[in-house]
C-alpha cells in the first residue's frame, strides 16, 4: 500500500490526477462527439443521396477501423494539417499540438460516430405523428426542434447513449500511447520506476472499473428521469 | 499524396493482416467455449456460481483492453513463481498473451450474449422437448444451442468487428500486426495520411467481409419465432 502514498514516496496523488485527467478527457471527447453527431446525424438522415452518402462515409469508416489507427493518424498527422494550414497564412514554424487536444479530438471522432447511429435510430424511431402535428400546429422552429423532438429523443437515446459513454471512457486509455498523463500512462510511468507493473495495471483496472460503475449509476438516474410518464 | 508510398506499403501491410487474422481467429474460437461456459454459469441457480460469472464478465467489460493486456503480459512476468512453471513458455510471448488477453475480454462479451439469447428462447420449445421425454443433455445441445446460435448472429457479428478492432492493440505489446506495421511505417515516411488509408482500406475491407457473411448466415439460419 506503500506505492499509493500521497506525496513524494507513492504514486496516490499522481493517480489521483491522472484519473481525473482520464475524466477530463472523456466528458471533453463526448461533447466533440455529440458536435458530431450534431452535424453527421442530419447528413445521414437527410433525402439528398450525396450528403447521405457523406454521413454514412463517416460512420462506416470510423466504425469499421481501430481506435488505434485514428489516434495515430491524428497524433502523427495532427501538427502536420494545422501546420500546413498555418503556411497559407504565411507561419512557418514549427506547431505543436497538445496532447489533451488531439486525444480528445480523435477520441471525440470515434465517438461521435457511435453517437451519430444512437441519435439517428432515437429519431427515426419516434412517431411520426409528433413531427406532423408539431408542423400543423404552427411552432417555430426552436419550439419544433427544443421542445417536442429533443426531449423525446433524448428518451430512447440516454440508454444507449449511456453505451458510448462507455466505450469512450475505456477507448481514452489508449491515448495513452500519444504521452498524455492518464491513468494508463501514469501506470505506466509508475510501473516502470517501481518495476511493480503487477500492482500498477491492476489498479488502473480497479480505477476504471470505479469510473463505470459510478458513471452508470448515475446515467441509469438520468435515464429514470427522462422516462418519466412512460 | 505520395502514391507509391502507398503502392509500396500495400505488400508490406498485407502482410501483417494475416498477423491480425490469426490473433482474430484463435482469440475468437478460445473466447467462443469461454463465452459458453460463462453463459452456462450465469444459468446456474446456485448463486455463487452465478455471481462469479457475472462478476468476471463486469469486470472485463468494465476495463479497457488495453489494461487487460498490460496486466497479462507486464504484470504476470513480475510473479516469481509463474516463470518456474511450464506457463511462463506462454506468458513470455507476446503473441500468447494478446490471444490469451483478447480470448478472455472477447468471452465476457460473447457470455452476455449467450446468455441473452438463451433467455429469450421461449419456454415452450423446452416444455414440448422435456414433454416427448428428450433427456436435457439432448434438449440443451439439440435444441437450446441451435436457437442461441441463430438469435444472437446479428450481436456476435458486431462483436466479432469489435475484436477485430481490438486486434490492433496487439501493436503495444510489441506485436507487428497491421497496426503495427502502420504505425511503424507512419513513423519512419512521417505521412500518416497515405499509411492510413491503406491499412484502413484493409481494415473496411475485413469488416465489410465479416458484415455480410454475418448478414448471409442470417438469411441462411433465419427463422420465424
Amino acid at each position: 500500500m506503500e506505492l499509493l502514498y500521497f506525496g513524494d514516496k507513492g504514486w496516490g496523488d499522481e493517480l489521483f490526477f491522472a484519473t481525473l485527467m482520464t475524466i477530463a478527457v472523456s466528458i471533453t471527447a463526448m461533447v466533440i462527439g455529440f458536435i458530431f453527431a450534431a452535424l453527421f446525424t442530419p447528413l445521414k438522415l437527410s433525402n439528398n443521396k450525396f450528403l447521405n452518402s457523406i454521413g454514412n462515409a463517416y460512420t462506416t469508416v470510423i466504425r469499421g477501423v481501430p481506435e488505434l489507427l485514428v489516434i495515430y493518424l491524428f497524433f502523427f498527422g495532427g501538427s502536420g494539417a494545422i501546420m500546413f494550414v498555418a503556411s497559407i497564412f504565411g507561419y512557418n514554424d514549427y506547431i505543436e499540438i497538445n496532447a489533451f487536444l488531439t486525444g480528445s479530438f480523435s477520441i471525440g471522432i470515434i465517438s461521435g460516430a457511435y453517437s451519430t447511429e444512437v441519435f439517428r435510430g432515437a429519431l427515426q424511431s419516434i412517431d411520426k405523428g409528433q413531427f406532423e402535428a408539431a408542423k400543423v400546429l404552427g411552432f417555430n422552429k426552436n419550439i419544433y426542434f427544443f421542445k417536442i423532438i429533443l426531449p423525446q429523443m433524448l428518451r430512447l437515446a440516454i440508454p444507449n447513449l449511456s453505451n458510448v459513454w462507455q466505450i469512450t471512457l475505456k477507448d481514452t486509455s489508449l491515448i495513452s500511447v500519444t504521452g498524455l498523463v492518464e491513468i494508463m500512462r501514469q501506470s505506466y510511468i509508475a510501473a516502470g520506476s517501481t518495476r511493480d507493473p503487477l500492482f500498477f495495471y491492476s489498479f488502473a483496472a480497479v480505477l476504471y472499473l470505479i469510473l463505470t460503475f459510478l458513471s452508470m449509476q448515475l446515467l441509469n438516474r438520468l435515464e429514470i428521469k427522462y422516462s418519466k410518464g412512460y | 499524396m505520395d502514391f507509391e508510398l502507398m503502392v509500396n506499403s500495400f505488400p508490406k501491410l498485407l502482410n501483417a493482416t494475416l498477423i491480425t487474422l490469426k490473433l482474430l481467429s484463435s482469440s475468437l474460437i478460445l473466447g467462443l467455449f469461454i463465452g459458453l461456459g460463462f453463459a452456462i454459469m450465469r444459468m446456474n441457480n446456485n448463486k455463487i456460481i452465478n455471481k462469479f460469472a457475472y462478476g468476471y464478465s463486469y469486470i472485463f467489460r468494465g476495463t479497457p483492453l488495453l489494461v487487460q493486456i498490460f496486466i497479462i503480459y507486464f504484470g504476470l512476468g513480475q510473479i516469481e513463481y509463474l516463470r518456474t512453471t511450464f506457463l511462463w513458455v506462454i506468458l513470455k510471448e507476446p503473441y500468447w498473451c494478446a490471444i490469451i488477453a483478447f480470448s478472455l475480454n472477447t468471452g465476457a462479451y460473447t457470455s452476455e450474449i449467450l446468455r441473452s439469447a438463451f433467455q429469450t428462447i421461449k419456454l415452450g420449445y423446452l416444455e414440448a422437448g422435456r414433454s416427448l421425454g428428450i433427456p436435457s443433455k439432448i434438449i440443451f445441445t439439440k435444441i437450446q444451442i441451435p436457437i442461441a446460435i441463430k438469435q444472437s448472429l446479428p450481436a456476435y457479428g458486431n462483436e466479432i468487428i469489435l475484436m477485430l478492432k481490438g486486434t490492433s492493440l496487439a501493436s503495444t505489446v510489441t506485436l507487428m500486426d497491421l497496426t503495427g506495421v502502420a504505425k511503424y511505417i507512419i513513423s519512419t515516411t512521417f505521412k500518416p495520411v497515405e499509411v492510413f488509408i491503406v491499412a484502413g482500406g484493409i481494415y473496411l475491407f475485413m469488416t465489410f467481409i465479416i458484415h455480410n457473411v454475418i448478414k448471409y448466415l442470417e438469411k441462411k439460419y433465419g427463422f420465424q419465432t
